[in-house]
């Protein structure tokens, strides 16, 4: 195994189709984090756990995707922030129009609309809400006059589509309908065609208009939301977060978690393993007893009780993953030291007076560098897995979306149960993948290493 | 894939010791690890341990007192009533040695003593199916399930993986050899347990073929309740089977192409005996030792890995006894629990070893 120049490997290992398809994945989910890191706001990884802050996205909703193999499409989410706006003044009468125009082409009703704004105002502005449909019959949705100020102030308020006036205006409209829409809600009115209550497609426009009387005021920041089932590359899960973030989020964490477990393990274990063969007669027993005891412990029921008594914070836990990962590289690299301690060179070393450590750091642990980097390659899958594991019982960290985490969540509210495969599948596909990416790698090292295996 | 290091490692170190020698040191070292584990569960519990202990002395002592209505109407005044108490109480916990901080020596001595002995008290919380709360009562009606669900699926595992990798050992290079290599290395990477949730979508939801939940809903006093049980048990078998067996069977596989190489095959395949009798009769009975070494090891590690699996698929086994207990902190059951998988570790451990040891004959005849 010692006889292979670094060069030799490098050669080696590129011409194993394994070791490429592992590089390969392996430097397109590290060129992901990347992207998450630098392009994806830190606020949306903080905010993970904070249902506030994801409020203007649907509940469960589908990928957009899956729309393109539907024959009856589902509505998508839209969240609408941008209106044109138009100012009118006349004589007296100011008066400012938002308009915000979408394409609705689904075969179902969304599932709701909300307008939310913040006006700027001083006196009482009035505030009318009105749609505009395709077929170009004009609803009238709400009308009402925002609070009286007597100086200038910033209101701000939502208008949904459950509010029990827009109901009553838009009762008043039925005429425009051809059935009876008394005992619709306002989305199955608003969508629907006039014949029958279907949904109806094409451009929609909302128009917000204020008037008021003399002053100036103006609508400062308002957004439109139609509520869909359909939202994102990813969708959303039953929180209304975007499954595509955590995705994202979970790669950084689960390369970070994998790569320093299994670096750590490996490193403690390698030195651990070669002073021990190295100075050989009581140290070795002493070490190796105690290498047993650690290596006869049983890993998981440990990892559950540490993280539920100490701290199931994610640094501890890399920590408590560590305990675990050096046993069997410092018994593998025990073996290997007490084989090359007895080499010529090494003796000869010892001979001429050199110091243990430097007789370690120089003649020894060189010799072991590809079995300890096919060891990093091969552990790192094992760490990603046991974490999501303990994360999946409810015991990881829940301040960080590790794929695990999500998972959790997924099986907490039955996503099994009612078929939301978007918030399953997909984490467990990013597990797999970033496994496979390791042992691709560390297989083909393996091999080179381990030259007996390939025939 | 890790475990294949600790294999080898294993191995390495095996062939260095004397059998009878190696059994006392291994027995003696498997003991001490015991104790070790068991300290060290005791230490991360001890203090909420201590308060759950006080808190049912003096349930018990209330209890006896209004059991027995002679002793509850002889008290002329409540303050009279509760120093009663009190004093029975103090006296109990004395008798019990529970007024020492429980990480005095004397207590962490008794307490493991008594779990040594399997006797690890009353659960807080959990019960077992008949309603019984005495851990062990517990412990012993979870561990036959996951007994038969896990040993069945080693054993499964190892009887395909076996075949399937003596199969491609045979054939080195062929189809069939990179197929099986392939799914090895992919099913490895996948959690079983998210393999357990896709199952579940799969074939208790979208095809309603299997049970969702892998606890039967009838009693276990039933007639019926082996054969609902086998039924519940078909989805999370087939599971643990599918990502299972891929690792056996290239295991097995890099065995057998060792053995392969060796010049007693080379010979044998030189005077003309059958390829495919030399590969499941030759080649494979020498690969018999390191297999027969890990299945041992696999089928306490199965227990191990029980856990999520169990949790995932409900079956009411150890493993979701354990995530249960986890989850509403009933220490006695997390003590007894951990001890239990321990032992089981252990003991299987030690049967590798000495398989190993009767194998290889290095060790047998006490020569190096």
């Amino acid at each position: 195994m010692s006889s292979i120049s670094p060069q030799d490997i490098k050669k080696e290992f590129f011409k194993s189709k394994m070791g490429i398809a592992g590089i390969i994945i392996l430097t397109i989910l590290i060129s992901t984090s990347l992207v998450t890191i630098t392009t994806i706001p830190v606020e949306t990884f903080q905010e993970w756990n904070n249902p506030g802050s994801w409020m203007e996205y649907p509940k469960a909703a589908t990928p957009v995707w899956v729309n393109l193999f539907l024959i009856e499409k589902i509505p998508e989410h839209k969240i609408l922030t941008q209106p044109k706006v138009e100012d009118f003044s006349n004589n007296e009468i100011n008066l400012s129009a938002y308009q915000f125009s979408f394409n609705f082409e689904y075969d179902q009703f969304p599932n709701d609309f909300i307008y939310s704004y913040s006006a700027k105002y001083s006196d009482s502005p009035l505030l009318e809400m009105s749609v505009i449909r395709p077929d170009g019959i004009k609803l009238k949705l709400i009308s009402s006059a925002l609070p009286y100020s007597s100086t200038d102030t910033i209101h701000e308020d939502k208008i949904f589509s459950t509010d029990a006036m827009l109901k009553k205006e838009l009762v008043l409209q039925n005429d425009k309908f051809d059935f009876n829409i008394e005992k619709l809600s306002a989305e199955k009115i608003v969508f629907s065609k006039a014949e029958t209550n279907e949904p109806l497609k094409g451009n929609y426009a909302f128009v917000i208009e204020m008037f008021e009387i003399g002053k100036k005021s103006e609508i400062i920041e308002s957004d439109l939301i139609i509520g869909g089932k359909a939202f994102g590359i990813m969708g959303t899960d039953e929180l209304r977060r975007d499954l595509a973030i955590g995705l994202l989020w979970g790669t950084p964490l689960a390369l970070f978690i994998g790569l320093v477990v299994s670096i750590a393990s490996v490193i403690m274990g390698l030195i651990y393993g070669v002073y021990s063969g190295f100075k050989g007669k009581k140290t070795d027993e002493a070490l190796m007893r105690f290498n047993d005891v650690i290596y006869a412990l049983p890993a998981l029921p440990f990892l559950i009780i540490l993280s539920v008594t100490i701290s199931n914070s994610i640094f501890v836990m890399i920590g408590f993953l560590m305990i675990f990962g050096w046993v069997g590289i410092a018994k593998v690299s025990r073996s290997m030291s007490l084989q090359i301690k007895t080499r010529g060179y090494v003796e000869a070393a010892a001979m001429m007076g050199q110091k243990d450590s430097k007789m370690i750091f120089k003649h020894i642990l060189p010799q072991l560098l590809p079995y300890a980097f096919a060891s990093v390659a091969i552990s790192v899958p094992a760490a990603i897995t046991t974490e999501a594991g303990l994360s999946f019982l409810g015991l990881g960290d829940p301040s960080f979306p590790t794929w695990g985490q999500i998972l959790h969540d997924a099986n907490t509210f039955g996503a099994a149960a009612r078929g939301l495969w978007w918030w399953i599948v997909p984490p467990g596909v990013m597990i797999a993948i970033t496994g496979l990416a390791f042992v691709f790698i560390g297989n083909a090292l393996d091999s080179i290493i381990n030259p007996k295996l390939k025939r | 894939m890790t475990i294949s290091n600790n294999i080898i490692s294993y191995f390495y170190q095996k062939s260095l010791l004397s059998m009878k020698r190696y059994i006392a040191k291994r027995a003696a070292t498997m003991f001490g690890v015991l104790l070790i584990t068991l300290l060290i569960t005791i230490m991360l519990v001890g203090s909420n341990m201590d308060t759950i202990l006080k808190q049912g002395v003096v349930f018990q002592v209330r209890s006896e007192i209004t059991e027995n209505p002679e002793i509850a109407q002889s008290f002329s005044s409540v303050q009279e009533f509760e120093e009663y108490i009190q004093d029975r109480t103090d006296e109990r916990i004395k008798t019990l040695g529970l007024d020492e901080p429980w990480y005095s020596p004397q207590r962490i001595g008794l307490t493991m003593y008594k779990i040594i002995l399997l006797d690890f008290g009353q659960a807080t919380f959990l019960t077992s199916d008949v309603g019984s709360s005495d851990v062990k009562d517990i412990i012993f009606e979870k561990l036959p399930r996951t007994i038969l669900l896990f040993t069945t699926a080693t054993i499964l595992i190892s009887i395909i993986g076996i075949f399937v990798g003596a199969l491609s050992a045979s054939k080195i290079g062929s189809t069939v050899d990179r197929i099986t290599s392939s799914f090895a290395i992919i099913s490895s990477s996948f959690p079983v347990w998210w393999i357990g949730m896709l199952m579940i979508f799969l074939f208790a939801f979208t095809y309603q073929i299997f049970p969702a939940r892998a606890t039967p809903d009838i009693l276990p006093s039933d007639p019926e309740y082996i054969g609902s049980l086998l039924y519940h048990m078909t989805l999370p078998l087939i599971t643990i089977v599918m990502i299972g067996f891929g690792s056996w069977a290239y295991l097995v596989r890099n065995f057998m192409v060792g053995i392969m190489q060796e010049d007693f095959i080379t010979a044998k395949k030189a005077i003309g005996i059958k390829q495919s009798k030399i590969t499941y009769t030759h080649a494979l009975k020498n690969a018999a030792p390191p297999i027969v070494t890990i299945l041992a090891l696999s089928l306490s590690g199965s227990l191990g890995g029980a856990i999520i699996t169990e949790a995932v698929f409900d079956w009411p086994g150890m493993g979701r006894l354990y995530f249960e207990a986890i989850t509403v902190m009933d220490l006695p059951v997390i003590i007894g629990a951990t001890y239990i998988l321990t032992v089981f570790f252990l003991v299987s451990i030690f049967i590798a070893d000495l398989l190993y040891g009767y194998f290889d004959p290095r060790i047998r005849t006490n020569t190096e």
